[in-house]
């Protein structure tokens, strides 16, 4: 007994032992840097080569930054947003604008989670925007916008409107968003405009119409696709493998170019010569969607056959068993991957600058060889990059945040 | 249909074969079962009694042989199979909960959408049923968040909620902690007891004695001998379910 280990048979003659509280993990500033940087000599050898690559590179950085030339962008503030959109026709545009702010105000009333992450971003870049002298309307376009997703928060958490109406409102604003920005039409509240050619469009404007256009339509394909491929059919199972392995093989600019020579041999003889911009997002969508699918796939190889089982044994039907119970546990498990592929779409949306449509990438070339600026020294690409690249970011990195959200929201109650 | 009187049978199997490529899982197995019964089917591991209960609801097909459940004959036509599905309840080994639904969704979700059965209505009878199986206050709750043994209670709960005729339990408690499996046969008593009919796959040999009308052995895919409790456990005719259960009882 003296060593305190029981001999064979014990019985513990105390109560049960309180619970105690873990050891403190946190041992201050000092402590956490000895026991994390500092550890051993070689440990603190790389501490300190790490420490000065970064003052290296933020040195660097710093004075360039000290030095920088952030007039050509300024001065393009609109070319950037819009692109070569007519001035006098912004108001078409700042609908649309108004009318997105105003639908995620509301979702995030209404359905919280993601959607009020997503809307708290929203409404930082708003009420920055709003905050900075843009000129013209704009400084109102971003408060009116803000404002509608304050009052749509307000109205949504309050149950004022139905989700399902809110799905339609949602379905709605993409062909909405298509007639608001082409005009020509007898619009409500605008009146009468002339119609503005697609080739017009641009600048963030058109990137993140391609991006939303090639998300929302190649999600649905892909899911289709996946399916397809693990289907018992034989003519829809070799299809859609025949889709995925060809679209895989074959890069995004390849199919771009494509779009642009090749799709109207696809088309039926009246649909005439579609504009530059459906024949991008055409093709930016069949190569998503390829993609897409073979991540889903992924997801429904994890499901367990007993849930199929499960769901054949209540009697639901194949569609049943898919909607409730083998679609919604597959494209969670995948949610990363299917997010790190939008990631990757939004971001290929500047190879359509290479095929004369006007995105952020194109607008940037367009700014740095304005004559204005040849005069100044090392020219202004630099500046120029870093601004785009930045927004970019921006949004991916928003992506990426609200995929994680959605991931730990979505653990079924886990631990 | 007609037909619905006592002493009727609502399940006939007859000449059931089955094959796993050149594997024979199941030899002529014919069997029937009367309504109201309790027929546990027991045997060694892999001797077709858990292929031959799935064969019942078509989770798994047989090849040839005729199966009639409640005067439905389970043939290709979806139709078939699904009304079969409709009448039958199954318990799974693994539970096969939906992880990503609540207790309350997992039973509700078929009565809704295959009995077309409004929400209100369909909670308050999962609350019910929840309350029989004695976990109500589990409703809220996510399978993850449950024990093994109420994981096995809501699988009953959610099978029950489709009003069944008959229930299939594949090895309901194989999968369970041993202070677990209690609580599941409680539950199968009291369901067998209200008149429900039952074909249970098991090794647990009390509730085979206690609980069952008749119990059918199984032995390398084929019925050896079918009996009542008393005479298949003090009087077993064939050596192989001679030696099957010395080898249990020891």
């Amino acid at each position: 007994m003296a060593t305190g280990i029981p001999p064979t048979h014990w019985v513990n003659p105390n109560p049960p032992a309180p619970s105690q509280k873990p050891p403190a993990t946190t041992v201050g500033g000092i402590g956490w840097l000895r026991a994390h940087l500092f550890s051993t000599a070689a440990n603190s050898v790389l501490t300190l080569a790490t420490l000065w690559v970064l003052y290296w590179i933020g040195e660097r950085l710093a004075r360039w930054l000290a030095g920088a030339f952030w007039e050509p962008i300024w001065a393009n503030r609109k070319l950037f947003a819009t692109g070569i959109y007519p001035s006098e026709q912004l108001g078409q545009p700042a609908v649309v604008l108004l009318l997105v702010c105003a639908l995620f105000g509301l979702s995030a009333g209404r359905w919280g989670s993601i959607m009020r992450t997503v809307g708290i971003g929203l409404a930082a870049l708003l009420l920055l925007l709003a905050l900075i002298p843009l000129g013209g309307m704009a400084q109102a376009v971003m408060a009116a916008g803000l404002a509608l997703l304050l009052g749509g928060y307000w109205l949504g958490a309050r149950g004022w409107v139905a989700s399902r109406w809110l799905v339609a409102g949602w379905v709605l604003s993409g062909p909405l968003t298509f007639v608001l920005l082409l005009g020509g039409v007898e619009l409500p509240l605008l009146g009468a405009s002339p119609a503005v050619d697609s080739s017009l469009w641009g600048g963030l404007m058109l990137t993140m119409l391609l991006a939303v256009v090639g998300i929302a339509l190649s999600f649905p394909v892909g899911v289709l696709l996946a399916l397809g491929r693990r289907s018992k059919l034989p003519v829809i199972r070799y299809f859609s493998i025949g889709y995925i392995e060809l679209i895989r093989g074959v890069p995004l600019i390849t199919l771009l170019f494509m779009g642009m020579t090749m799709l109207p041999l696809f088309l039926p003889g009246g649909w005439g010569n579609p504009s530059q911009l459906v024949r991008a997002m055409t093709a930016i969508t069949f190569f998503s969607a390829a993609y897409l699918a073979e991540n889903v796939r992924g997801g429904l190889q994890a499901i367990p056959k007993g849930q199929y089982e499960a769901a054949d044994a209540l009697g639901l039907s194949g569609l049943d068993s898919l909607r409730f119970i083998i679609l919604p546990q597959a494209l969670v498990k995948v949610i990363p991957a299917i997010v790190g592929q939008f990631i990757g779409l939004f971001k290929d949306t500047s190879l359509v600058s290479l095929v004369g449509l006007l995105e952020l990438v194109a607008v940037a070339k367009a700014v740095i060889q304005q004559p204005e600026w040849l005069g100044v020294a090392g020219g202004v690409a630099k500046e120029v990059y870093v601004f785009v690249g930045l927004i970019f970011f921006l949004f991916s990195y928003g992506m990426s945040f609200a995929s994680r959200r959605l991931e730990s929201k979505l653990g079924f109650g886990k631990r | 249909m007609a037909g619905h009187a006592e002493n009727t049978d609502i399940i006939v199997a007859t000449q059931v074969n089955k094959w796993y490529g050149d594997f024979h899982a199941l030899k002529n197995v014919s069997l029937a079962v009367k309504r109201r019964e309790v027929v546990v089917i027991i045997g060694p591991s892999g001797s077709g009694k858990s292929t031959f209960i799935r064969t019942i609801n078509r989770l798994e097909e047989h090849q040839s042989g005729e199966i009639v459940v409640d005067g439905i004959p389970l043939t290709h036509d979806v139709r078939n199979i699904e009304a079969i599905r409709m009448e039958t309840g199954m318990v799974f080994q693994q539970f096969n909960l939906f992880p990503h639904l609540t207790v309350l969704q997992n039973i509700t979700l078929a009565p809704m959408h295959v009995r077309k059965i409004k929400k209100a209505e369909a909670e308050a009878r999962a609350m019910q049923l929840l309350e029989r199986v004695g976990i109500p206050e589990q409703a809220p709750k996510f399978p993850g968040q449950l024990s093994g043994g109420q994981q096995q209670r809501v699988a009953i709960a959610r099978a029950l909620a489709m009003q069944p005729k008959i229930m299939l339990f594949d090895e309901p408690t194989s999968a369970l902690d041993p202070e677990m499996i209690r609580e599941v046969l409680e539950v199968m008593e009291e369901l067998a007891e209200s008149g429900m009919t039952m074909v249970v796959v098991t090794h647990e040999m009390g509730f085979a004695r206690g609980v069952a009308d008749r119990i059918v052995f199984m032995d390398s895919g084929e019925i050896v001998e079918i009996g009542t409790p008393e005479h298949f456990f003090t009087d077993p005719q064939h050596d192989r379910t001679k030696l099957f259960l010395q080898q249990i009882l020891k």
